[in-house]
């Protein structure tokens, strides 16, 4: 079964880039969230962070 | 704005958390049975209780019945309330709940009795796998309609760890999973040998990351501060974490397999990735305890608490040990011996059974409305719980020390010192003991939870529907100035799937696409031929009695090894193996060489008795081998199979599959007998006969050899046997 799907790529050639590809991304990724978290504004982070402790009632009056 | 009134759903969490309770202690008791039989192989009572099956069951059963039910009672609890809305759906609540508990009483039906895929901790056969998918799905489809239908805009990152969760084991259950069938219980992995290797190795090292991590993750992050009253240390941390952690864990599975016979860049990369996990891993350990800064004093009075910080440590400790172990240098010491079950213990008693733990006495209490039957019985299950762990991973880190050192110790003169394997195996007795009675104690400290449980629901009144009110959702959102882009993506649930999904499947895709489609990885030895029909059953009896879950067939490129067991493997000697049976685990020694070390009849005797051949040997004895009759109906339908997978039996080979078979079992059973003047009673139509025949056919084909029998497989005629 798999052999007819293997057929049709079987050419993949440089393989070594895959790991160069891979870095490449997670690093932009990390990037973005590290500067992302960085400027987040306090407010909203302390916000979100409160969710857990609210079970009932108006959640947003309770914060602000 | 207008209230809204509805109610949590605490009965689907009640049950999910009764069951994590009753298999929990199932699955740990099957533990600690095949543990006790490591000590007193007479424990191997019946084919069904011997330690290469119940392994499987025990394995499964910590994982998907204990852990499972447990992250099923947390996420339900825990995402009704950070959305502020009921599940969407009561019926696919009880759909999930009895589907899986179905599932895992099939794990109970089917194991012990042999009828396993072999690849671990996915050893279920295709007809469960198939339920396991549709049960998950429906949790998927529950879990995301509950999301659409909030009244909370924002999604907390425990979600996001749960929606992670979601997409990541859906793709790596149905891609590890794939496979033809045979009949209703038995079926081949369409990949094969190397490619097999890797994709259940990614499989299986995510199975640990997002099974056994990620939803846990969610649960600390939403728990630990209940427990503890306040919010997560740094919410700016978690967001990190998330990311971090889903990005980078998806690459890390080749570290199961370094000097195996993998593509070297895949072993390289899985190290590297392994080691930059350490950073959001121990991101995430910081921010679980610095939640308690300032409640430090909580943890002296609170049993919950001291669970979590523990839990967390174990979380800190073998996030750390697991990318030191991906170094190639440790690893080498580490694999197949008993570290490796000592650094998995770690994360499942610590991390995960702590967790739950800590939950569970969190949870009980608040849905009976009611305060703890007794805190000090708890503190007695963390102090019994604690002290269990420790009797059980210590003496397996000091046993796989000694293992590795054993296995390399060479005299001046270049022989090896304890060449016979066994005497490295009764020098680790006393230590299995030690760890068979720290296992017990773990039991032990959770039967008093079962006691303190009872006792504290019997004292309090079950609130079944919990009522709590919230502002609806408004729909139009007015994003406020300078709103940011991760903050659309907190927003919506469906973005943040996808985004997972392409994050998780990137890695996958980079790691495993290449190995599989990429001819020159896996370079082919023209010698290597496939399996006769009678070897090909001789396997897949290999595959049911799970002689894989003691014996390696990997020898890897060290000199110790060669010197013990003979040439190293190559990739290109398991193209036919489906599934491949490379093991993770000495307990016995490597058998990639075995084909022609020994008799035929030693062996046969050894099966029958392994003591009689070498003594002190803590091998299961299968005199059922010699009174089986080989099942050969489905014979040809298996090497049809196999040659639909791409081996290249040939059609004339498979029209006379039965002939072929019979044939050369008569052979190895003349030989039994003609080497054993003793024996005279071997039928060529035993079980033992065709597992003989595989063990002996195990990596010969690189000397070149001429073999008849092998040859005859890919012969157009049936002359070529002749």
């Amino acid at each position: 079964m798999l052999k007819f799907i293997k057929h049709n790529m079987e050419t993949i050639d440089g393989v070594s880039i895959y790991p160069i590809i891979s870095f490449l991304i997670f690093f932009t990724i990390f990037t973005l969230a590290i500067v992302y978290v960085i400027r987040k504004d306090r407010k909203s982070i302390e916000e979100i962070s409160q969710l857990p402790l609210i079970d009932n009632a108006n959640p947003h009056e309770k914060i602000k | 704005m207008q209230n809204e009134t509805f109610y949590y759903d605490n009965k689907i969490v009640r049950n999910f958390t009764v069951a994590t309770i009753i298999w929990g202690v199932i699955g740990l008791l099957v533990g600690i049975w095949v543990a006790f039989s490591l000590v007193f192989p007479e424990m191997n009572l019946s084919p069904w209780l011997t330690f290469g099956r119940l392994r499987a069951l025990h394995t499964n059963g910590a994982i998907f019945a204990f852990v499972g039910n447990a992250i099923f009672a947390g996420v339900y609890y825990s995402l009704q309330r950070l959305l502020k809305t009921r599940l969407a759906s009561d019926l696919l609540s009880n759909i999930h709940f009895w589907g899986w508990q179905l599932i895992l009483l099939s794990a109970v039906a089917t194991i012990p009795f042999g009828i396993t895929s072999s690849k671990e901790y996915a050893e279920l056969e295709w007809p469960i796998d198939i339920a396991i998918a549709l049960v998950w799905v429906i949790f998927g489809v529950n879990m995301f309609w509950t999301i659409l239908k909030r009244r909370e805009r924002h999604l907390y990152v425990a979600v996001w760890f749960y929606i992670a969760t979601f997409v990541t084991v859906a793709v790596l259950h149905i891609v590890n999973n794939l496979a033809i069938p045979v009949g209703a219980f038995k079926s081949y992995s369409i990949f094969a040998g190397v490619q097999d290797a890797l994709v259940q190795w990614w499989y299986g090292h995510n199975a640990v990351a997002f099974f056994l991590t990620t939803p846990v993750l969610g649960l600390m992050y939403y728990f630990v501060p209940k427990a503890a009253n306040r919010p997560v240390y740094s919410y700016r941390l978690s967001i990190v974490h998330f990311w971090a952690l889903i990005f980078l864990y998806i690459w890390a599975g080749p570290h199961h397999l370094h000097y195996t016979a993998l593509p070297d860049w895949a072993q390289s990369l899985g190290t590297v990735f392994s080691i930059m996990l350490i950073f959001p891993s121990w991101g995430g350990m910081i921010n679980g305890l610095l939640t308690l800064r300032g409640a430090w004093d909580k943890v002296r009075d609170s049993a919950v608490l001291k669970f979590f910080v523990v839990a967390i440590t174990a979380y800190g400790m073998s996030t750390l040990e697991g990318p030191l172990l991906s170094l190639k240098g440790l690893n080498a010491i580490a694999h197949y011996t008993d570290w490796i079950p000592a650094h998995v213990h770690i994360g499942t008693l610590g991390w995960n059974g702590f967790m739950i733990f800590g939950m569970i006495y969190w949870l009980m209490p608040k849905m009976y409305r009611t305060s703890l039957f007794s805190e000090k019985l708890a503190n007695a299950h963390f102090w019994i719980g604690t002290t269990g762990i420790l009797f059980w991973a210590l003496p397996m880190y000091v046993s796989g020390f000694t293992q590795s050192l054993m296995w390399k110790e060479f005299n001046p003169d270049g022989t090896l010192v304890y060449v016979n394997f066994l005497e490295t195996v009764t020098q680790l007795i006393p230590l299995y003991l030690t760890r068979a009675i720290g296992g017990s104690l773990y039991v032990v400290g959770m039967l008093i939870m079962v006691y303190n449980v009872i006792k504290t629901v019997a004292t309090g009144s079950f609130l079944a529907q919990e009522e709590a009110s919230a502002p609806a959702l408004i729909k139009t959102y007015n994003a406020p100035k300078g709103d940011h882009w991760h903050r659309w993506i907190e927003r919506k649930p469906v973005q943040l799937m996808v985004w997972a999904t392409v994050a998780i499947l990137i890695g996958g895709i980079i790691e495993i696409v290449p190995t599989i489609m990429v001819k020159s990885n896996i370079p082919t030895i023209e010698a290597v031929k496939p399996y006769t029909a009678l070897e090909i059953e001789g396997r897949d009896l290999y595959i049911r009695e799970g002689c894989n879950a003691c014996h390696s067939q990997m020898v890897r490129p060290f000199r110790s090894e060669v010197v013990r067991y003979g040439e190293y493997s190559k990739a290109g000697e398991f193209v036919f193996d489906h599934p491949f049976l490379w093991g993770s685990k000495r307990t016995g020694p490597d058998l990639h060489r075995e084909g022609g070390k020994r008799p035929n009849s030693w062996h046969y005797k050894h099966m029958i008795q392994p003591t009689s051949m070498s003594a002190g040997s803590i091998m299961p004895t299968y005199e059922w081998l010699a009174s089986n009759a080989l099942d050969t109906e489905s014979t040809v339908a298996k090497l049809e199979v196999m040659q639909s997978l791409g081996v290249p039996y040939s059609d004339a080979y498979i029209a006379n599959a039965e002939m072929h078979l019979m044939a050369q079992a008569e052979e190895v059973a003349a030989k039994i007998v003609a080497e054993d003047p003793d024996n005279t009673e071997v039928d060529p139509k035993e079980e033992m006969v065709a597992l003989i025949a595989y063990l002996q056919r195990l990596g010969i084909d690189i000397q070149g050899e001429p073999n008849k029998h092998a040859d005859a497989t890919m012969a157009e005629t049936l002359t070529a046997e002749k």
